[in-house]
């Protein structure tokens, strides 16, 4: 049997049993194993950990049992003091020989101590073992009984530095950190995401020196007592650890005369072979690649390298190139770090989310055709770490816009997280278009804007209900590609709605040609004619019966275009509440005009089939009866629901539904980017639904709790909570502002969920802007609202008592003959329009 | 329906036979449209003002068969004048008939005079 020696038991002279005994052939060798510590292998990653639990045995890599059970001897306590080479043997300090036919050195490292006047002073501690960490222990006690408010110092504030800053606070002790560099951790971080671990490590009670010298130990007696880093500049501590770097414990090959590096360590190859082919060299020892390798993910693949040779699987070698990735916890603050953490610009981009408010930094660096990941810096929260490690390792590809890698995920977002969506994820379901057929189109180079994809693709051009998602697939990849998107209106006008709205507003502008020749180019089109005409209803209620011409379809004819080209009316019931007498008018009038009659979700009571002609005579009878438009045509306020609350239910707390009518008159006729509907519930058991709503007043005990930014829909999302137990004139107040305030600065067609999403700060940003005024805008704010309040008109009665205004609803111009072209069909005792050619194989009724 | 697309053609200035009197010029919206019943046809005529140009093609949209172009929304894209179909925004060249935003089959269009500030069209037959 041949015999196998193993110097060293710490963690990598510990993996290489357990690799080598776990391989086939591995029972033709005796292993014995010589550990210089009182105790088997154990986690010094995690020594720290001792100073909690005190709990020795909690860290070994395996108990004394385990050597036995796999007839591994195991030799603690005991120091080997030579090789010979010629006869292969070593022998021990207790004068001991040994025979080999192998030897694996895995003796690891000391603690540096740096040549400093004063460092012998009692006090001064290194930080390598578990005998270190109770003389620290025993110390910091004594030290206690003295002075509960004792200081005490690490000098290093690397990685193993900030170990033991933990170790000195988990002792009850002021905890200092004294670093040489300008930074924290230096090898494992740039400087700013140094800066944010040390607010991080400040922030939980550590002090932290940078660029300190230490030039000596201060005592008294022999006693440590401080610091001295130059004239005038000391610190007081009364023990000090030091942490100032590793060296290989590397005396047997020297004294043996194997190949030795310049600056220490025994020379390996990538078989982990020494200069003496029966000695192999393992871990912090070994000198590969003319390096050190501090690492424990390294040293263990070289256990397995140095088993594997032994066994006689000579092919499994050493890489040239070894991952030094790291992810660790100190202290609490995740820290990670992989591939090249650091990189000159010339080798690629690097992309850097900082948040010093939440101690969080991340970078990732990037080829320069930002198509692989070559590197990255996590500290704060590392969770992203092993899909990053992952994408590395591997060579995966990586998003078009790499920053998705990193980005914190934006809640359920319905557009912030769109190229997150998967390749096949279908997007316009109407065209059956797919998010790499939008993305593609830009990436391929076949078109350069958004109206050049949808032209292409057709996507958004049916239900438009995608555009929002498809603008922002366009716009994110083409930022990815570094092209500078500006969020234009259309090619007629170079401005964002929230540009233009100022403008308008400044030049006081009031016709759409008046804009047009003011800052646009050409002649308009059917996207930035709507826009400009919710701009002149936003700022002047101007109703679209003042330009209809450039209202879109439904606003032109103050009604729902159906999909044969009628028309579906519904008068507003605010709060849903209705009288048996306007129900009755209401059954006459969709009698007369033989109407499909249907209750909507918010509500009311929805009439379809109407002809163009016909509009302003039901709308007269209407008006006649005491209704008004309900507006569900426009971009503007549509419904606040409202359950019956403290009026009839025997659970409610507030008067939802005379709180929700209310409401309801104050917004009615609001133009806005999109439409805007509103909830109120009497309880939290919220039948109104309202968290569901862009604004949502939920009763509480002491008042209204209002939600906002909350949507049903593709994408529903739940109100967030602005303020809480409010009275009903508080809620007005912030309503108020909050609708101008998105008002003013939303995208066209975006709704208050996703608005909110896009606003830097999101909730919290709102409630700042809303509620504290951060931006003193609040008085504008309520003034416009009251403004707009106060010109409402109902456009209906505008339109029905304006002969020049009634003119546009009549089919014909030369004719007063009806649309031929219209067919129904019957529906349950109702009528439908006849389905669309290629609809009629599809659907059966 | 087929046949009712195929009642629409596009006339050329040179084969126009038969000069229709729509109505007054008053009759139509500035930058808007309105729709002329020619026997049993249906011709969206839109005034341009913009451009100081008038325009007509057929009222039915290509893409749902149904009588709505003339309450569509006018505009340019790059300087071409074209109608946008308000049920979902197709959008046509009234110079060509062709579907700017799609692959529908291009609208008819027809000719258009003003005399006297009336609104004539133009018919091959």
């Amino acid at each position: 049997m041949k015999k196998v020696i193993v110097v060293g038991n710490g963690m990598v002279g510990y993996k290489f049993c357990e690799k080598f005994v776990t391989k086939e052939g591995s029972e033709k060798f005796q292993v014995t194993v010589f550990g210089e510590e009182p105790r088997p292998a154990y986690d010094r990653v995690h020594l720290s950990e001792f100073f909690e639990n005190q709990d020795a045995k909690a860290l070994e890599m395996a108990p004394r049992s385990w050597y036995e059970e796999h007839n591994i001897n195991l030799i603690t306590d005991v120091r080997i003091t030579d090789i010979h080479r010629s006869k292969k043997t070593i022998t021990s300090a207790n004068e001991k020989e040994y025979a080999y036919d192998y030897l694996v050195l895995a003796t690891g490292s000391s603690p540096f101590v740096p040549p400093i006047k004063g460092v012998e002073k009692e006090g001064v501690f290194v930080y390598r073992t578990i005998e270190d960490l109770e003389g620290m222990l025993a110390y910091a006690a004594k030290l206690k009984v003295k002075n509960p408010n004792a200081k005490a110092a690490v000098l290093g504030g690397g990685l193993l530095g900030l170990e033991a800053g933990k170790a000195v606070m988990d002792m009850g002790l002021e905890p200092h950190i004294v670093e040489f560099a300008p930074k924290l951790m230096p090898r494992q971080l740039d400087s700013r995401s140094s800066q944010v671990l040390q607010l991080k490590l400040e922030s939980i009670g550590l002090n932290i020196h940078l660029s300190k010298a230490t030039n000596q130990i201060l005592g008294d007696d022999g006693y440590i007592t401080g610091m001295e880093f130059g004239e005038d500049d000391k610190l007081d501590v009364e023990m000090l650890i030091i942490s100032a770097g590793i060296r290989p414990r590397d005396e047997l090959g020297k004294t043996c005369d194997l190949d030795m590096g310049v600056r220490g360590g025994i020379v390996v190859n990538n078989k982990m072979q020494t200069s003496d082919p029966y000695i192999f060299a393992i871990g912090e020892v070994a000198l590969y690649n003319q390096m050190i390798y501090g690492l424990v993910a390294p040293g263990y693949d070289m256990a397995e390298v140095a088993a594997s040779q032994i066994i006689g699987n000579i092919e499994v070698l050493m890489p040239a190139e070894i991952d030094m990735s790291t992810k660790l916890k100190l202290i609490g603050v995740d820290v990670a770090s992989f591939g090249e953490p650091f990189m000159p610009a010339s080798k690629g981009h690097s992309i850097i989310f900082e948040n010093k408010t939440q101690h969080l930094y991340k970078r990732i660096n990037v080829s320069l055709d930002g198509k692989s990941l070559l590197g990255g810096i996590l500290v704060g929260d590392a969770s992203d770490y092993n899909m990053l490690h992952q994408v590395f390792l591997n060579g995966m590809p990586i998003p078009e816009d790499p920053a998705q890698l990193i980005l914190p995920a934006t809640e359920g977002g319905a557009f912030g997280s769109a190229l997150d969506l998967p390749d096949e994820a279908q997007i316009c379901s109407c065209e059956n278009v797919t998010k790499v057929q939008i993305c593609g189109a830009i990436k391929d180079g076949s078109c350069e804007d958004l109206a050049g994809v949808i032209s292409a693709t057709k996507a958004s051009t049916s239900c438009g209900g995608c555009k929002p998602m498809v603008t922002d697939l366009v716009t994110e990849t083409l930022k990815s590609l570094g092209k500078t998107v500006k969020n234009v209106i259309c090619e007629h006008f170079e401005y964002s709605r929230q540009e233009l709205y100022g403008i308008v507003k400044a030049k006081k502008l009031t016709s759409f040609n008046e804009v047009l020749d003011a800052c646009g180019t050409g002649h308009g089109c059917e996207t930035c004619k709507p826009l400009v005409s919710s701009i002149f209803a936003s700022l002047y209620n101007d109703t679209p019966n003042k330009e209809d011409v450039t209202q879109d379809t439904n606003d032109k004819f103050l009604a729902n275009i159906q999909r044969n080209g009628t028309y579906s009316v519904v008068p507003r019931i605010a709060g849903g509440e209705v009288t048996p007498e306007n129900l009755i008018v209401l059954g006459r009038i969709g009698k007369k005009y033989n109407l499909y009659t249907k209750i909507t979700g918010g509500a009311r009571i929805d009439f379809f089939g109407a002809e163009l002609n016909d509009l302003p005579a039901i709308w007269k009878e209407l008006i006649d009866a005491g209704f008004e438009s309900g507006h569900a045509y426009g971009k503007s306020l549509r419904t606040v629901k409202s359950c019956v609350g403290s009026t009839w239910c025997r659970y409610g707390l507030a008067e939802s539904i005379s709180f929700s009518i209310e409401l309801e008159n104050r917004y009615k006729g609001l133009r806005s980017p999109h439409k805007i509907k509103g909830g109120v519930s009497g309880c939290i058991r919220e039948c109104a639904e309202a968290r569901g709503k862009d604004f949502g007043i939920i009763a509480v005990e002491g008042g209204w709790n209002l939600y906002v930014g909350g949507n049903g829909g593709a994408t529903p999302r739940h109100a967030q909570l602005l303020a809480e137990k409010i009275d009903n004139e508080t809620v007005i107040k912030y309503l108020d502002r909050y609708l101008v305030y998105y008002i003013q600065t939303a995208a066209p067609l975006m709704r208050t969920a996703a608005w909110l999403d896009k606003l830097e700060g999101g909730i919290e940003q709102l409630k700042k802007v809303v509620i504290e005024d951060s931006l003193n805008i609040v008085e504008d704010l309520e003034k416009e609202m009251q403004f707009l309040v106060d010109a409402y008109e109902c456009e209906w009665k505008q339109a029905i008592e304006n002969d020049e205004m009634k003119k546009r609803f009549s089919h014909f111009v030369n004719s007063d003959d009806r649309d031929d072209n219209l067919v129904f069909v019957p529906l349950r005792d109702q009528k439908m329009p006849k389905l669309w050619e290629k609809e009629v194989k599809e659907v059966t009724l | 329906m087929e046949e009712v697309l195929s009642k629409y053609k596009t006339v050329k200035a040179d084969e126009v036979q038969v000069w229709f009197k729509a109505a007054s010029v008053l009759a139509f919206p500035t930058d808007g449209g309105a729709c002329v019943k020619y026997k049993d046809l249906q011709i969206a005529v839109f005034n341009f003002s913009r451009l100081n140009a008038w325009y007509a093609c057929q009222n039915l949209s290509p893409e749902k068969q149904e009588m709505v172009l003339s309450r569509g929304m006018l505009g340019d894209q790059k300087g071409t004048p074209k109608i946008a179909c308000p049920l979902h925004k197709k959008t046509f060249s009234l110079v060509t008939g062709e579907n700017l935003n799609g692959n529908l089959d291009p609208i008819a269009i027809y000719p258009v005079k003003i005399e006297d500030n009336f609104v004539y069209i133009g018919f091959s037959e």
